[in-house]
């Protein structure tokens, strides 16, 4: 914020300005990560330990991308929340649509077991 | 920037604070952001529920199905003479894809800084490296359809549902990135002729150019990007 406010005093620049420096390093973490997410399916990781760490991973680099990439971190917060808070109803969504998978899935287990 | 009618900057007020403020004034409610990377932000807010959507349905096939989920592991495996490694080419398409958000970061900045050459070269870069990514996915996709017979209603490995997801999925994912290129060669057009330095008019809006728009261009790219680290992770490492 104190920097995007430092930028705004002097004047002219509406837009995102920023050292080099924060991108290349944000580059190279971006690198990292992925290159442990990929390492996951390497190893042959299974289960919850699998699905633990590729979210986290997953989360993590988007993430950086927004803060950072996309500048999300240095704006005001009417627009971050303008944003942000509607792809919460996503959560909404995937609660009800595992829910529905599931129940999907139970009755195919019971009628295509009957079927055969 | 907010000012006052005697030129000075007023300080807005931060926080919860302000985003009443700024939502509550009869003004714009996006403070220093210019209206075109606004409206790019509420483009991308809507492309993010097109993509969960398409994202969504998979999680719901492959979650409904009896029948095992074909393995992307060894689907996307590609040998170099030697044994298969497992899902190479996609970690390629990462990094690739990785690499075109960080020049066009760069591009951005140099942007800012007024510095035509060195921004028309790194987003002719994250073009080059865009077009190298979408060239890799016609790759894959031959190798899918015509090698391995995978079509959108069926496929040799199992559940039916995984060529309608793939297709749907990386298709999508594909042209966006394709238009991503396109726009990205426009703009570099522009900056080339320096039509951000003289403040040329637009042919279809009339308005002032502005280095502004490269950042625009830029939350489009690493959007791209964004989406296919979800991709990624759901789609091929699940």
């Amino acid at each position: 914020m104190a920097n995007a406010e430092a930028q705004a005093a002097k004047g002219h620049v509406e837009g995102q300005q920023h050292p080099l420096g924060i991108y290349l390093k944000i580059w190279a973490w971006l690198f990292v990560l992925s290159t442990f997410s990929y390492l996951v399916d390497y190893f042959h990781l299974e289960g919850y330990l699998r699905w633990t760490l590729i979210l986290t991973f997953m989360f993590m680099k988007a993430g950086l991308i927004i803060a950072v990439f996309m500048h999300m971190w240095w704006e005001r917060l009417a627009l971050v929340y303008a944003i942000g808070l509607p792809t919460i109803l996503l959560m909404v969504f995937i609660f009800l649509m595992t829910h529905e998978a599931d129940n999907t899935f139970l009755i195919r287990g019971l009628f295509f077991a009957a079927g055969t | 920037m907010t000012q006052s009618h005697t030129g000075q900057a007023v300080a807005r007020p931060e926080g919860l604070q302000g985003i009443v403020a700024d939502w509550s004034s009869d003004q714009r409610a996006f403070k220093k952001v210019p209206w075109g990377k606004a409206m790019m932000w509420i483009f991308l807010l809507s492309d993010t529920f097109i993509f969960s959507c398409f994202l969504l349905s998979y999680m719901t096939v492959r979650m409904s199905t009896t029948v095992p989920w074909p393995n992307p592991s060894e689907i996307f495996a590609l040998s170099f003479g030697g044994a298969p490694i497992p899902l190479i080419l996609i970690a390629i398409m990462t990094f690739i894809l990785i690499s075109s958000s960080g020049t066009m970061v760069l591009a951005v900045n140099y942007g800012y800084r007024k510095d035509r050459v060195r921004t028309m070269t790194f987003m002719l870069i994250t073009a080059a490296l865009g077009a190298t990514f979408v060239g890799m996915q016609a790759f894959e996709w031959t190798k899918l359809i015509v090698d391995e017979g995978v079509r959108p209603w069926g496929n040799p490995f199992g559940a039916a549902q995984f060529g309608s997801s793939f297709f749907m999925i990386t298709g999508f994912h594909g042209f966006h990135v394709s238009v991503g290129v396109l726009f990205l060669i426009l703009i570099a057009r522009k900056v080339w002729r320096g039509e951000f330095d003289n403040e040329a008019r637009g042919f279809f809006t009339s308005r002032k150019g502005n280095y502004e728009i490269v950042e625009t261009m830029g939350l489009y790219w690493h959007f791209v990007d964004l989406v296919w680290v979800f991709i990624f992770a759901l789609f091929y490492l699940w």
